[in-house]
């Protein structure tokens, strides 16, 4: 679908001066097309190289065996070929024949799945609820709101590793969190409190993420629309859920899309709050701990970690309609 | 256009970097150059390398040594270890490895053999110590530093350490009387239960793993006794509740904080008890040997590091001697005084001026001599994972303990497959 | 939906007519008042935990475990310990390393994603879903698998210890959602705007630049923070491709230790935390009046 310049223009633009001769536009969009491959091609080389050839390499050595031990020599060997056997390793739990038992690696890929998806579903829908409401506090006229801007981004401005030290500092029996709460909770030493203590760090690290690029979305729409709704009767929520929700919904997606994204890689903060005990261990954190016995198969759990996170996102792009770009036509089409 | 010229670049890439697997690699006995070496190892806590390096470097201007210092952390230090080895680096010539990791990156032929050539007296060590460097009947490394663990006790309020478990569970009634938990380890799910659970597990007489280091043999009486005296000083709450969570600083904090009776740690409490300024039981505390079963002294897990020569090294001459200088009387005594590091040789233990210095000491030598090292295998990550994981689950009641170590049986024989 | 007239994105805020309003009808102005009350548990949820850490950070090294929430046995040694060179540490130059990264990463990240946002927004040429899947599908690979790849491709070709290559990676890290919020963006633009200039004798450069750009600057300044944000807290891969020249300040702080093994120095820890959010938090003060802020200057009336 390619788009001239003058086509389809329903607003008070002036007229296109500028239209070439039939010929004349197919050569612009020529040169327009090779242009916007141009623009595209350092983006594509920098991930092709730093994220592609890793893939790929993974998914190959994913089809190798593990090296073994030599019961001769002590030492290890290359494994050989493996075909699906570190696939059926994760997903069967096989492990050599019988159902991988509690204390291998192995064991844990589906615990390990379900509180990734915990994680997610948790973080992601507090984050968007509380983000949402900061970018509209944020987005007031008033004084010292420049002071409010830099201490919401404060959280996502400490590094991770420190912020992780912190919470688990925090969240030591012997901790503030017990001490200033008056409560006995073992935060790290069990299930639930475990993985809420994961949740809240990481509510209070990243809501400032979510919360900038909803407020940059928040720019986009003009005063005159609140006015002529509020011109019209319209309530405080009605402008919310009919004006700013729709105007801000493309920036909210790529938040949510992104963040989601984000959540299902985690390592840093399960990995230091709790060394992943009490089922917070993620598929990120079973793939560093795999990689330390055997990284073909780590390789293995990395490309399944990668297609289940590329079905969420298809499902987030195709249901949600997390689809940014739009061409000139349909923005146009659609705008009135 | 751009795409399909990207992905070519891409397969080129592919094609022209790949590799790096890990197969068997050689020890190359044919290259014994001398030159400048590259020491790498953790941080250095109490600066005691760069100058111990210089002395060498003193008195051997042409084959200097260098400092690279790796994180704080065992397992960055671990990771950035085998980034280099795999990528076969030549710049890592002589590497601190943790007694647990020797076995593994021997097994993997990144470890030169110290034979024939390469070969050094162990005789002044302490057999534990050179159990630990040692694979498949080779010899792979040097231990320069060890460590034991000990029992911190409360002396004001116990008169005489126990020697036994069941002694120290009976003297849990003073804990109560004084509202104080009374025995804390580390049971955190991390290395640290690894040594806890092993050394319950080795002092009632059981084995996590065969001679081999490969063959389980976890699941027996002696073991089931060990762990199961855990899990029942957790369920009676002798072992408080949040000891589930402790790794080494959460237990001395509550020592420190006069809350225990009784802590299993290692010797680098004894000083920060001693000094800390918060610290409660300054001058109220005293050390012991593990309780042990029957007359034998508890069997205390070997910590501590050995030095090892990189199969990759160009420059291997110079580093086995480096490797003699740094484990030698002389710089071991260094270590022991300016480092607190618990020796390797049997001779420093009974030395005076080092007694003054560590009055532990004694107690240590008494650990240490009857440690038991970890499972030496290669298949270690996965073995300390198969013991963590139900040691866990033994001790906060989530399995019985004979089924936990059932389990710890089949998870050992599957990683080690 | 959108405004029938002329459009002026970016006005100050959606807020801002309603307290006025508020304010002109005299009384106890509620609204603002729970606006305010909404500030104020905003910074306190933001800042609270962050509290705790500067308490600590002045905390004796001997009473880290202390709780008392108001500070106590206050002193400065934490900070003398983090920038203590004596064992080898360097942590101004860490800082500066930080930086020099965060900022190459920035201004290169968000120039491709302008470049490529352009192309996908405004532009049409074949293959548009196949790039941007390959963009979104940069975001889903797990990055802890990428270490040891990554590793050998550049001590191959002798890039160990240098600052490319911590920077290619952490461009291609912020790239993808680089690539997505600036697309959203443009494609929120009144084209018309650019059709106009073009009719008024520009070219198509300068009416990107002159008319276009401006208007983005929320989308620009905001991903901007971003990608800095993300290359300043990097840590796996910094930790494997740095070496002690050009380690940044996140391999510094894991570099920290207790004057005993075992021991953890939290209170250091701390203390450098405080210190790496200081230019973080100055850099977000100057740019957040251009996150909210378009530029209404050059918008086109009627």
């Amino acid at each position: 679908m390619s788009v001239t310049p003058e086509a389809g223009t329903s607003e008070a633009a002036p007229e296109q001066t500028t239209a070439p001769p039939e010929k004349g536009r197919t050569e612009l969009t020529a040169a327009r097309n090779r242009l916007g491959l141009y623009l595209i091609a350092p983006t594509i080389v920098v991930l092709l190289v730093v994220i592609g050839y890793p893939v790929f390499r993974a998914v190959f050595m994913s089809f190798q065996n593990d090296a073994g031990l030599d019961p001769k020599t002590g030492l290890f060997v290359s494994g050989g070929f493996a075909g699906f056997k570190n696939y059926t390793h994760w997903i069967l739990q096989q492990c050599g024949g019988a159902k991988c038992p509690p204390g291998t690696l192995g064991s844990q890929f589906w615990p390990a799945m379900s509180a990734t998806i915990f994680f997610t579903v948790a973080s992601v829908v507090i984050e968007v609820a509380l983000g949402m409401w900061m970018a509209l506090v944020m987005a007031r006229a008033f004084k010292g709101r420049g002071l409010l801007r830099a201490s919401v981004l404060v959280p996502w401005s400490i590094p991770t590793a420190v912020t992780a030290k912190l919470w688990f500092f925090i969240f030591a029996f012997d901790g503030i969190a017990n001490s200033l709460l008056h409560t006995e909770i073992l935060w790290t030493g069990s299930q639930w409190p475990a993985r809420f203590a994961v949740v809240i760090a990481d509510v209070w690290k990243t809501t400032p993420f979510i919360a900038l690029l909803i407020l940059a979305g928040l720019q986009i729409i003009p005063e005159e629309v609140y006015e002529a709704a509020k011109v019209d009767g319209a309530t405080k929520w009605q402008r919310f859920t009919r004006i700013t929700l729709p105007l801000v919904r493309p920036a909210l997606l790529v938040a949510v899309l992104f963040r989601t994204l984000d959540v299902l890689r985690i390592f840093d903060l399960p990995y230091i709050l709790t060394g992943g005990a009490n089922g917070t261990t993620t598929l990120s954190i079973l793939v560093v701990n795999q990689i330390r016995q055997g990284f073909n198969s780590a390789a293995a759990l990395s490309t399944i970690t990668f297609v289940f996170i590329f079905l969420v996102a298809f499902v987030f792009v195709k249901v949600l309609g997390a689809n940014v770009v739009k061409t000139q036509q349909s923005q146009q089409k659609g705008a009135r | 256009m751009a795409v399909s010229a990207a992905l070519a670049v891409g397969a080129l890439l592919m094609a022209g970097c790949g590799g790096g697997g890990s197969s068997g690699g050689g020890s190359n006995q044919g290259v014994t150059g001398r030159g400048p070496i590259t020491y790498v190892a953790g941080k250095d806590n109490n600066n005691i390398n760069r100058p111990t390096i210089e002395k060498w470097n003193a008195a051997h201007p042409d084959q200097k040594v260098t400092f690279k210092e790796q994180s704080d952390q065992a397992d960055q230090q671990h990771d950035d270890l085998v980034q280099h080895f795999q990528a076969k680096d030549a710049n890592y010539d002589v590497v601190s490895v943790d007694v647990i990791w020797t076995a593994e990156f021997a097994a993997k032929g990144w470890l030169q053999p110290l034979k024939d050539s390469f070969a050094a007296d162990t005789s002044k060590f302490l057999p534990a110590t050179v159990k630990t460097a040692t694979y498949n009947n080779t010899l792979y490394a040097l231990p320069y530093a060890s460590d034991g663990g000990l029992l911190f006790y409360r002396k004001d309020l116990v008169k005489t350490p126990p020697k036994t478990w069941d002694e120290m569970m009976g003297m849990c009634s003073i804990a109560k009387k004084n509202n104080m938990d009374c025995y804390a380890g580390q049971f955190a799910k991390y290395e640290g239960l690894t040594v806890n659970a092993a050394e319950a597990i080795n002092t009632a007489g059981g084995k996590i793993v065969g001679d081999d280091g490969k063959t389980p043999e976890v699941n027996s009486p002696e073991a089931t006794k060990g762990l199961g005296r855990l899990a029942d000083a957790y369920k009676s709450g002798n072992i408080p509740k949040q000891a589930i969570t402790y790794q080494e600083e959460q237990g001395r904090q509550s020592f420190e904080a006069g809350k225990l009776l009784f802590l299993r740690n290692w010797p680098y409490v004894f000083s920060l008890a001693t000094t800390d300024a918060s610290s409660k039981v300054k001058d109220k505390f005293g050390i012991a040997p593990l309780p042990g079963d029957g007359g034998k002294p508890g069997a205390s897990s070997l910590g501590g590091h050995d030095a090892a020569i990189s199969a990759f090294s160009a420059h291997k001459a110079t580093a086995i001697d480096f490797l003699k200088f740094w484990t030698s009387e002389e710089t071991g005594r260094y270590f022991a005084t300016q480092g607190s590091l618990a020796p390797v040789l049997s001779s420093l233990y009974d030395d005076p001026t080092l007694i003054k210095k560590l009055p532990y000491l004694p107690t240590l030598k008494t650990s240490v001599t009857n440690a038991v090292p970890r499972p030496v295998t290669p298949f270690y990550p996965a073995v300390t994972k198969a013991v963590e994981d139900n040691a866990y689950a033994a001790i906060k009641g989530d399995k019985p303990v004979p089924q936990a170590l059932n389990d710890m049986q089949d998870a050992i024989k599957a990683a080690a497959s | 939906m959108a405004s029938t007239t002329t459009v002026e994105p970016g006005r100050a805020g959606v807020g801002a007519g309603t307290a006025a309003k508020t304010r002109r009808r005299g009384g106890i102005p509620w609204s603002s008042v729970r606006s305010y009350v909404g500030i104020i548990v905003i910074v306190l949820f933001c800042l609270a935990p962050f509290y705790w850490m500067i308490v600590t950070a002045f905390r004796e090294v001997g009473f880290t475990f202390d709780n008392t929430p108001w500070p106590s046995h206050v002193t400065l040694d934490n900070f003398r310990t983090v920038f203590d060179t004596s064992l080898g540490n360097h942590f101004g130059r860490a800082l500066a390393n930080s930086v020099i990264i965060g900022v190459c990463t920035t201004i290169l990240a968000v120039m491709f994603g302008v470049f490529a946002a352009y192309a996908l927004a405004r532009l049409d040429f074949r293959g548009k879903f196949v790039v941007l899947g390959i963009v979104l599908g940069a975001s889903m690979f797990p990055g802890v698998a990428l270490l040891t790849p990554l590793f050998q491709l550049f001590t191959n070709i002798g890039w160990f210890g240098t600052y490319q290559a911590l920077i290619i990676p952490d461009i291609s890290f912020a790239l993808p959602l680089t690539v997505y919020v600036l697309t959203a963006f443009f494609s929120e633009m009144p084209w018309e705007l650019e059709q106009a200039a073009l009719v008024d004798g520009a070219t198509p450069g300068q009416a990107f630049r002159k008319v276009i750009l401006p208007l983005t600057a929320p989308g620009l300044f905001t991903t901007a923070i971003l990608a800095f944000i993300a290359a300043w807290n990097e840590f796996l891969l910094a930790s494997q491709l740095s070496s002690d020249k050009t380690q940044p300040v996140t391999v510094a702080i894991a570099s920290f230790t207790g004057s005993q093994p075992h021991q953890e120095p939290y209170t250091a820890i701390m203390a450098a935390g405080t210190i790496v959010t200081i230019p973080l938090v100055i850099l977000v003060l100057i740019l957040q009046r251009r996150i909210v802020a378009g530029l209404t200057a050059g918008g086109v009336k009627g």
